[in-house]
C-alpha cells in the first residue's frame, strides 16, 4: 500500500459498476422492462402506435444483423476494422427515431444504428471501415454527419451547427453522440460550456457502455455521468439504453425543449459494449464474462420482441418476415462489400481544398505520370 | 546477453527497466495498464509495479501531457503514451506552449524530462487518424526534442535514454514495424541517442532515413546493389537536434543526396536537411536534394496508403533522378 493508493483506487473496483440493479445507483429511466412489461414514469411517456413499435422492432433487429454481418467480414479480411454496435441498438435506434427530419446528428463512429435510421445506405458506412473513403454518405442530405474518430470534437460542431440554427430561428434542434470515455476530453467540457451559455439548441447524447477500450467508466468520472450536467447549468438525465421506448422519450423530449428555446439536456443512455471495442480488441484482458453474462438478461430487442408477442402486435409471421429481412439485408451488404470499387488513386489530391493550389495540380499530376510508368497504371 | 526482440517487447523491455531504475519514472496513457496498451507495448507493467506507476489515465491527451509537467516539477519523470499519432493534438497546446518553454521561462530552474511516447506512420491498414507523421510540428517547436527508432536494439536503449534525459523527447515508434525482429544485446553499450547512424555504406548515392522508412531504403539498397548503385543508407535516428556531420561526409563522398520520410514533403524534416546539406556540401553536390515523402495531402484511406506511401520503387526511382544529373 503506497501513499498514493487511496488516490487511485476506485469507488467502486468492479468493472461496470453503477450496473442498475447495484445499491446506491440512482434510478433511470425506464418504460419497457428487461422482461418486456411496460411500465409508467412520473415525468416520461411515449405515444407509439403498433406500427411505429413495429417499425421500432425491424430497426433494431436489422442494425444487429448488419452489425453481424460486417463483424464477419472483417475477420474475413474484407473490412480493416469494424466498431461493434452490438447492445447499443435501442440507445441508437430509439435516438435516430426521435429526431426530426429537420434536425442534424453528430456521431461518434459507432452510430451505425442511427445511420440507420438517417437512411443512410449500410454500404457507405461500410466503406469508411473496408478503407475506400471517409464514410460514403451525404451528411447534408442525411441529416446525420460523418462519422468523428477523433474523440469528442464533434460536440463542439454540434453545438456550433446549434448556434447556427438558434441565429436562423430555424424549427430544428441538434443531437451530439458521445461516449462515456470522451466525458473526460477538455473539447467536450468546452462544448458543454458553450451550450449552456448560449442556450444553444443541442442535445449531447451519451451512451455510457461502462468502457472506453479497457478504461473502466470508474476512471473518467465518480458521479453518475447525468449529475454532471447540473455542474453546467442543464438538465441531466439517465435513461436505460437498452429500453428503447425509453430512449426515445427522454431524447424526444429533450429535442423538442431545445427546438423551444429551453437549452441543452444531457442524455446519459446506460447501456453495455456486449463486444470488443472494436474488431482489433481483445475484452478477455480486462472484463468478466459475468458481467456479460448479466448484461445479456437486459438485451435491447428481446424485451421488444416479449412485449410485442405478449401484447398481440406481431406475430409469429412478423417476426419471421423481419428475420428474412435481415438475411436479405446481410447478403446484400455482404455482395456490395465485396463488389466495392477500390478508390482511384487520384482520390488522393481531388478533394482536398475547394480549389487545388496550383502546386498541388503538379504534384497529382507527377502522381499520375509515375504510376502510369508501371503497368495498368494508376487504377491497378 | 543476447536476446531476441520485437521492436515492441524491446520498448516493453526497456520501460521495465526504466521502471526498475528509477523508482520517480511513472508512465501515463489511455489502456496502458490493464490492457498492456493497444499495442501492448506496456504489457504486464501495471501488475509489476502497480497502478499509481503505470496510470490508466482518463481519456484526455491535454491531460495525460498537462499533468506531466507537474509531476516533473515535483521530481518525478512521467512517460506518456499517446495512443496513435493523430491523436496527439489535444495535447498539442500543452506539448508546445508549456513542455516545450518551461525551461527557458524558468531559466533552467524547472527541468522537464518529460517523455511523450507516439506510435506513428502508416501501412497499418487503420482508418483515419491512426497513420500520421506529425514529427515536423515537434522539430519546429524550440524547446522541444525528437527521435525516431528503428530497430530493436534502438529501442530498448533508446526509450532508456530519453526518460534519463533532462529535456522533454517526443520520442516516435514506427508502428508498422513494431513486430520486426533483432538481437539486442542487452548488456553492451548503447549508441548515443542523439547520434545519426550509417547502416550500409555506399558510394553512389547517400539516403537519408528514419522510423518506419529506414527499411524501406534498406531494401532499396538491397535492390539498387543488383543493379550495380551502390547507395549508402543513413538512419537519422534524432530528428531534433539533427545529427548531420556524418551525413555531410557521406555526401561529401557520393556527391548525391536522397530524403525519405512518410510525412508530406511540403516543410517536412527533408527540407531542412536539403538546405543544410546544401549550405555545408555545395561544392560535392553533383545533383541537388531530392526528397521522398508523402503527398501534400490528408492521409488517405487505407486502399490507397500503398500509393501514398514511399515504397521502394519511389527511392529507386528518386536515386535515378539524381544519378541523371
Ligand atoms: C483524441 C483521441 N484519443 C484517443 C483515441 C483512441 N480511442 C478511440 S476510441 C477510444 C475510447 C472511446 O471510449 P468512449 O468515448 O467511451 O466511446 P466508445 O468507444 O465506448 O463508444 C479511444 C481512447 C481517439 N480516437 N481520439
Amino acid at each position: 500500500m503506497t501513499a498514493l493508493s487511496h488516490t487511485t483506487e476506485v469507488v467502486d473496483p468492479v468493472p461496470g459498476a453503477g450496473a442498475p440493479h447495484l445499491p446506491g445507483q440512482p434510478p433511470l429511466v425506464q418504460l419497457l422492462t428487461p422482461e418486456g412489461e411496460r411500465v409508467e414514469h412520473p415525468d416520461y411517456s411515449v405515444d407509439v402506435g403498433d406500427q411505429e413499435l413495429r417499425a421500432l422492432y425491424r430497426d433494431l433487429v436489422l442494425v444487429r444483423r448488419w452489425d453481424v454481418e460486417a463483424t464477419a467480414l472483417q475477420r474475413q479480411g474484407e473490412l480493416g476494422i469494424w466498431a461493434s454496435l452490438l447492445g447499443q441498438e435501442a440507445a441508437q435506434v430509439g435516438a435516430g427515431h426521435a429526431l426530426a427530419a429537420d434536425d442534424m446528428a453528430f456521431p461518434t463512429y459507432r452510430e451505425h444504428g442511427v445511420a440507420w435510421v438517417r437512411g443512410v445506405d449500410p454500404l457507405q458506412v461500410i466503406s469508411l471501415f473496408r478503407g475506400v473513403d471517409a464514410g460514403g454518405w451525404d451528411p447534408v442530405a442525411t441529416g446525420f454527419n460523418l462519422y468523428t474518430v477523433v474523440i469528442g470534437a464533434q460536440t463542439l460542431h454540434a453545438t456550433g451547427y446549434a448556434m447556427g440554427v438558434q441565429r436562423d430561428c430555424a424549427e430544428s434542434a441538434v443531437l451530439a453522440f458521445l461516449g462515456d470515455g470522451a466525458t473526460s476530453q477538455g473539447e467536450v467540457n468546452e462544448a458543454m460550456i458553450w451550450a449552456s451559455s448560449l442556450s444553444a439548441p443541442v442535445v449531447f447524447f451519451c451512451q455510457n457502455n461502462q468502457y472506453a477500450i479497457s478504461v473502466p467508466i470508474e476512471r473518467q468520472s465518480r458521479v453518475p455521468l447525468y449529475q454532471r450536467a447540473a455542474g453546467f447549468g442543464f438538465p441531466g438525465v439517465r435513461v436505460d439504453g437498452n429500453d428503447v421506448l425509453a430512449v426515445l422519450a427522454v431524447t424526444r423530449a429533450a429535442l423538442a425543449a431545445a427546438r423551444d428555446g429551453q437549452g441543452p439536456t444531457f442524455i446519459e443512455a446506460f447501456t453495455y459494449r456486449m463486444g470488443a471495442h472494436t474488431t482489433s480488441d481483445d475484452p478477455t484482458r480486462y472484463r468478466l464474462a459475468s458481467e456479460l453474462e448479466e448484461w445479456k438478461l437486459r438485451d435491447p430487442i428481446a424485451r421488444v420482441k416479449a412485449y410485442l408477442a405478449r401484447s398481440g402486435i406481431a406475430d409469429a409471421d412478423f417476426f419471421a418476415a423481419i428475420e428474412a429481412e435481415g438475411d436479405e439485408l446481410a447478403a446484400r451488404i455482404r455482395k456490395g462489400t465485396l463488389d466495392m470499387p477500390d478508390p482511384a488513386g487520384t482520390e488522393i489530391f481531388d478533394h482536398v481544398y475547394a480549389e487545388m493550389p496550383p502546386p498541388l495540380a503538379a504534384q497529382r499530376a507527377e502522381f499520375v505520370e509515375y504510376h502510369a510508368g508501371f503497368e495498368g497504371g494508376v487504377e491497378r | 546477453m543476447t536476446e531476441t526482440l520485437t521492436i515492441g517487447k524491446a520498448l516493453n523491455l526497456g520501460l521495465r527497466r526504466a521502471l526498475e531504475d528509477d523508482p520517480k519514472v511513472v508512465l501515463m496513457g489511455e489502456d496502458i495498464g490493464r490492457l498492456g496498451g493497444v499495442f501492448r507495448i506496456t504489457d504486464g507493467l501495471q501488475k509489476d509495479f502497480g497502478d499509481d506507476r503505470v496510470v490508466d489515465t482518463p481519456l484526455a491527451e491535454a491531460g495525460i501531457v498537462g499533468t506531466a509537467v507537474g509531476l516533473a516539477m515535483r521530481g518525478y519523470r512521467p512517460v506518456c503514451e499517446i495512443q496513435f499519432d493523430g491523436f496527439v493534438f489535444p495535447a498539442y497546446n500543452q506539448l508546445v506552449t508549456q513542455v516545450a518553454k518551461i525551461h527557458a521561462r524558468s531559466r533552467g530552474r524547472l527541468a522537464m524530462p518529460i517523455v511523450i511516447r507516439i506510435p506513428f506512420g502508416g501501412g497499418i491498414g487503420a482508418v483515419e487518424h491512426h497513420s500520421e507523421s506529425p514529427e515536423a510540428y515537434f522539430a519546429h517547436t524550440a524547446g522541444l526534442k525528437v527521435v525516431a527508432v528503428s530497430t530493436p536494439a534502438d529501442a530498448y536503449w533508446g526509450i532508456q535514454q530519453a526518460i534519463a534525459h533532462p529535456d522533454p523527447i517526443v520520442f516516435l515508434e514506427p508502428k508498422r514495424r513494431y513486430w520486426e525482429k533483432a538481437a539486442v544485446d542487452l548488456d553492451g553499450t548503447p549508441s548515443p541517442l542523439f547520434a545519426s547512424r550509417v547502416v550500409r555504406g555506399g558510394d553512389d548515392v547517400t539516403v537519408l532515413a528514419y522510423g518506419p522508412m529506414v527499411k524501406t531504403a534498406l531494401q532499396a539498397a538491397e535492390a539498387a546493389a543488383e543493379e550495380g548503385r551502390s547507395l549508402e543508407v543513413i538512419d537519422l535516428r534524432t530528428i531534433s537536434p539533427l545529427d548531420l556531420d556524418p551525413v555531410f561526409a557521406s555526401v561529401r563522398r557520393t556527391g548525391r543526396c536522397v530524403v525519405v520520410h512518410e510525412a508530406p514533403v511540403t516543410l517536412g524534416l527533408g527540407a531542412e536537411i536539403a538546405a543544410r546539406v546544401t549550405e555545408t556540401c555545395f561544392h560535392s553536390l553533383e545533383a541537388p536534394v531530392l526528397r521522398v515523402g508523402g503527398y501534400d495531402t490528408p492521409y488517405p484511406p487505407s486502399k490507397l496508403e500503398e500509393e501514398y506511401l514511399p515504397d521502394l520503387d519511389r527511392v529507386l526511382d528518386a536515386v535515378d533522378r539524381s544519378m541523371g544529373f
